[in-house]
């Protein structure tokens, strides 16, 4: 079991189906009926933001 | 993290984009999530990109698709001595044929609303005396925590009614359908269990692209994006666009708990009738903790939908919700005549919500 912060609700969260992903306090995990059930990968999430920024921020200079 | 998935200047380049892809082509997009319809609805995506292209809501409500049979025959269960049925909030409400849980509730059963299979468990150790069923729901979002606790051994007193639901058989059996269907954004969380693979079975035996999507604007745009682009480019992959949670081997452990638990059987979804493999039931040598073996109950449950009511068009696509007689009318989230209205992943309760489509 592990404690999680669902937006500034502490609840318990089981981590059964979790056991091999190697979860550490800190990490950000999904939650569904009370069980995590994958981890949220910070670095994936961040490479897909900055690649469109970058496609964006390109355009802004041909604009300019 | 999660705000700038909602960046709205970032949604509107990827709208942008989309609007170029698409050049005109009519293109039919279904997702099977009520989370999908909630933040398509939510965020007004479908103001967003062209009228050309249609993004409909399939089968995604686990509620919805469960036989009014069953809600009957666990509904009868609750009033019987000794029993205690342990069950979602969403179900709660659900009209079966002829009653539901909540009316049950009210005429003396004994029906508990859970948050988590794990509470049941525990209402069982500590009730030793009374027999606690659990009415077990979902798709394999829900269906790994029950087979995880079944697997791991539970109290004799504890029961499942297992009503579980496989996605992949419902896209399958829509794609075989005849209805126009140009690619699927695939659940997110029910990919977070099953991976990439049963999606690339259906690409290429289907030639569709399917596309596994998260749950923010963006996401979701993202998963049109892909798709409208492999329709102009006539590509039918499947992608992963919600690698942050989704590992394309999916969750190994969850698997393996639904296959050590259950095994594959034809479900009845309602509304839609008889699904070839798309059901789940638990194997025979944890007989003793099925509901439908220890209380004998008949099986092969009959389903009927209230009179009037659309929510089996709304389910298969073939309907949006303002298109039914019923919606918003005799039909409100207050006082629900079907199952889709009752649910929050309910097709008609998202829309009716915010007064779209």
């Amino acid at each position: 079991m592990a404690e999680v912060d669902i937006g500034g609700i502490r609840r318990e969260a089981s981590l059964a189906l979790v056991a091999d992903r190697g979860i550490a306090v800190g990490d950000y995990v999904l939650v569904h009926t009370g069980y995590a059930i994958t981890k949220v990968d910070e670095e994936e999430a961040m490479s897909i933001l900055d690649a469109w920024k970058q496609v964006m921020a390109a355009e802004k200079e041909i604009q300019l | 993290m999660q705000s700038e998935f909602r960046d709205r200047v970032l949604v509107a380049k990827v709208a942008a984009e989309i609007r170029e892809w698409s050049r005109g082509a009519e293109v039919r997009i279904m997702h099977v999530c009520g989370t999908h319809e909630w933040t398509i609805t939510h965020a007004g995506i479908r103001e967003m990109i062209p009228e050309s292209i249609k993004v409909v809501a399939g089968p995604g409500c686990p509620v919805c698709v469960t036989p009014g049979g069953e809600i009957d025959a666990v509904s009868e269960l609750s009033l019987r001595k000794g029993v205690t049925v342990t069950t979602f909030g969403d179900l709660l409400r659900v009209p079966g044929n002829t009653t539901s849980l909540s009316e049950a509730k009210a005429s003396g059963g004994d029906v508990k609303v859970v948050y988590s299979v794990a509470d049941s468990i525990k209402m069982a150790k500590e009730n030793p005396r009374r027999n606690i069923v659990h009415f077990s729901i979902g798709f394999e979002t829900t269906a790994p925590m029950t087979a995880i606790e079944i697997v791991r051994g539970v109290p004799p007193n504890f029961s499942v009614f297992a009503s579980h639901k496989l996605i992949p058989p419902a896209m399958e059996f829509l794609l075989t359908s005849g209805a126009k269907l140009d690619g699927f954004i695939c659940p997110g969380h029910v990919s977070t269990i099953i991976g990439v693979k049963p999606y690339r079975a259906l690409a290429d035996k289907y030639g569709k692209p399917m596309v596994i999507s998260g749950f923010e604007p963006l996401d979701v745009m993202l998963g049109i994006l892909n798709i409208v682009r492999q329709v102009a480019e006539g590509t039918h992959r499947a992608d992963n666009e919600y690698k942050r949670a989704v590992r394309d081997s999916g969750n190994e452990a969850a698997v393996e708990a639904m296959d050590r638990a259950f095994e594959v059987r034809d479900a009845h979804w309602r509304g839609i009738g008889i699904i070839k493999s798309s059901g789940m039931g638990l194997r025979s040598q944890y007989g003793g903790h099925d509901a439908a073996v220890k209380f004998r109950m008949k099986g092969a449950y009959q389903d009927r939908m209230p009179k009037g009511c659309g929510c089996g068009e709304v389910l298969l696509g073939n309907m949006a919700p303002k298109e039914c007689p019923l919606f918003g009318i005799e039909c409100k989230p207050e006082h629900p005549v079907g199952p889709c209205m009752v649910s929050a992943e309910g097709t008609c309760a998202i829309v009716y919500k915010f007064k779209r489509i």
